[in-house]
């Protein structure tokens, strides 16, 4: 059986890397998202700004004073409301929010390193908050986290979600169609082992790029992970399997490309935008944050920043390894039980 | 179970298999002995792909049975046969020696990588890309594909559709010395050519059904005998009522099949029928197809 499977392992490695569009494609990716962001945000940054507003009670909201009131009223920011300035600042140091203000006190903080802390700043001060009586700049306490790292684990958990989507589910569909699944069927390797092979090969290169890439990008931006990295490489790792197991799944039956494809796309981009890659859910309506707790996405990217931005450990991250297995097991279950060598 | 030796490998009974809306194969039966070439033969849509798909483990029956070596197949069936499909893409980003050598990891018993490059006329291309190679290149790296286990019993689907003459006769040789070894190869084509080269027994399918069944000099000696007259041109039916004969239209004229020559010909000549470009010759397997099932081959 290892022996089937490891043929069929090095045939699949050997596919993958002699594609030189396929590897180009998959280590430059990160690369460039990253560099564009930081380009991006070097200039005019982004439309869309969320401010943290600290409301000690429903009295102190009556309270505010006119300066504030003028700067709620600007449109494309969204403020979020927290009921201490403690609660206001972790979300702050995680880029959840890009300013914190406490209107009573007249007092707010942002991250330096922020793009869009800086722009919410200047909309602060534009309306009339920051003159002489208004309102008073504070410096953030505490460790702060570079934006570019915050970042960082989300483009490499988008990252590792392309690659296992469609690395397994479009190509074993493409196999599917072309035969080469019916050829298969013909020999004595059995379907577990196949499936086995392709998951092995698709870990294999994912854990392999996501290194190169995290290196590249580490050499380029001089961040580094706080916590261990045993402990990040279980997170993908884990992340990675549950994102394989669901690209089977995907593939367990269809010998449409156009199909899969469709399917693979329709699960790929709400994961993209609700799984806090580019920007956090903090505000966001609560249907939308459940909704995003069923993604194997999410649980990899927060446990990911908890790793490298926070240095948390296997214990404060091992609620989301065990969602991310759970995940994994029943999308194989499933794909498993549907999956058929044949054309429907 | 003890393994029949005398028998035939294979023996197919009553085998029937149903899809949604149409039955693909109806009550065929047949056996093939040991070392012999077993042709199934039919147009498109007849049911011999069906057929061997379903002797190969891939459909399973409606009904009927199909022993190998006297036995219901096992898991061990695969490790002991060797398919080539009609339709397959080549493993892509692999070289022909990287492709053969895969497929023979593949099995506990394996041929020998050499014999397998010299018998299929590998030679040349084993260090080429699967993605450039020719049609003929393609279709010889499938069979040594399909013998990489050294099997016993080899199913060949339609291995020479689409290739030029000299690729297909290329085909044929490797065929021939593959047989040659003692091999029992189960054959489909729509090539009659093909069917009375290589074949010692052929099956004519017609409808998912065995319409005749022997070996290619049987059949002709039972149904055929007669002769084919090709006459260049259109030709108005009308003239044609009456006389001893079947007629078809192909594609230079009109093919009229008879089994009296001279009585044929005199009714042509007597019905004014223009016999100028006329060609004579005698009645071969695809005269005896278009016999029993009176529609073109090729179709």
């Amino acid at each position: 059986m290892w022996k089937r499977i490891r043929i069929l392992f090095i045939a699949r490695n050997k596919e993958f890397y002699r594609d030189r569009s396929a590897l180009g494609w998959n280590l430059l990716f990160p690369f460039l998202i990253i560099i564009g962001y930081s380009f991006l945000f070097g200039g005019n940054g982004q439309a869309l700004y969320k401010v943290g507003v600290v409301v000690e009670s429903s009295a102190a909201a009556k309270l505010l004073p006119p300066q504030f009131a003028e700067f709620r009223k600007t449109r494309h920011v969204e403020f979020v409301e927290f009921s201490s300035v403690e609660e206001g600042l972790e979300k702050l140091r995680h880029h959840r929010i890009d300013l914190l203000v406490q209107p009573l006190l007249k007092r707010y903080w942002m991250s330096s390193t922020s793009p869009k802390g800086y722009v919410s700043e200047r909309l602060l001060a534009s309306s009339g908050a920051t003159r002489p009586d208004g309102f008073e700049k504070q410096s953030v306490v505490g460790r702060e986290i570079p934006y570019v790292e915050w970042l960082f684990p989300g483009i490499l958990g988008m990252n590792i979600m392309f690659s296992a989507l469609f690395g397994v589910g479009y190509t074993v569909v493409r196999y599917r169609k072309n035969g080469a699944l019916k050829r298969m069927s013909v020999t004595p390797v059995r379907p577990h082992e196949f499936l086995t092979a392709q998951v092995l090969s698709r870990m294999f290169l994912i854990l392999i790029t996501t290194a190169v890439v995290y290196a590249g990008c580490a050499a380029l931006y001089g961040f580094s992970c706080r916590g261990s990295y045993a402990t990040l490489f279980l997170v993908f790792a884990v992340g990675g399997f549950s994102m394989v197991a669901l690209g089977l799944l995907v593939a367990s039956r269809s010998s449409s490309e156009e199909f899969a494809g469709g399917v693979l796309n329709l699960l790929s981009w709400p994961m993209m935008f609700l799984s806090e890659v580019w920007f956090s859910l903090e505000g966001a309506r609560p249907w939308v944050q459940k909704l995003a707790k069923l993604f194997p996405l999410t649980p990899m990217i927060d446990a990911a920043r908890r790793v490298m931005n926070d240095g948390a450990g296997l214990v404060e991250v091992g609620p989301r390894l065990l969602a991310m297995a759970a995940m994994s097991a029943l999308f194989l279950l499933a794909g498993s039980l549907l999956f058929t060598w044949r054309k429907e | 179970m003890g393994v029949d030796l005398t028998g035939p490998v294979l023996e197919v009974r009553a085998l029937v298999k149903d899809f949604p809306e149409v039955r693909a194969v109806d009550d065929v039966s047949f056996a093939i002995g040991r070392g012999t070439c077993f042709g199934l033969l039919g147009p498109n849509g007849a049911g011999k792909t069906t057929t061997i798909e379903v002797v190969e483990g891939i459909l399973r029956p409606t009904a009927g049975d199909v022993l190998y070596k006297g036995a219901p197949r096992t898991a061990g069936f695969r490790e002991e046969v060797g398919i080539q499909f009609q339709n397959t893409e080549l493993p892509q980003y692999l070289s022909v020696r990287e492709t053969l050598q895969f497929f023979r990891t593949l099995y506990d018993k394996k041929a020998n990588l050499e014999y397998l490059i010299e018998i299929c006329r590998l030679e040349e291309i084993l260090d080429r890309d699967n993605r450039k190679i020719s049609g003929g290149q393609r279709q010889r790296l499938l069979l040594a594909m399909a013998l990489a286990n050294d099997p016993e019993l080899v199913f060949l689907d339609e291995p020479t559709t689409g290739l030029d003459p000299q690729a297909r006769r290329h085909l044929w040789e490797i065929v021939a010395r593959i047989k040659s070894e003692n091999k029992t190869i189960v054959l489909t084509t729509h090539y009659m050519e093909e069917a009375q080269i290589l074949c010692d027994t052929i099956a004519i399918m017609d409808r998912g059904r065995v319409i005749a069944m022997g070996a290619p000099e049987e059949l002709l000696a039972i149904h055929g005998g007669g002769a084919s007259i090709l006459l260049p041109g259109k030709l108005d039916a009308g003239k044609l009522e009456g006389v001893s004969c079947r007629w078809f239209e192909v594609e230079d004229g009109i093919e009229i099949q008879t089994d009296s020559l001279n009585d044929c010909i005199h009714a042509l000549v007597g019905r004014g029928v223009d016999l100028s470009g006329m060609s004579v010759r005698s009645q071969n397997l695809e005269d005896l197809f278009l016999k029993l099932t009176g529609s073109q081959l090729r179709s």
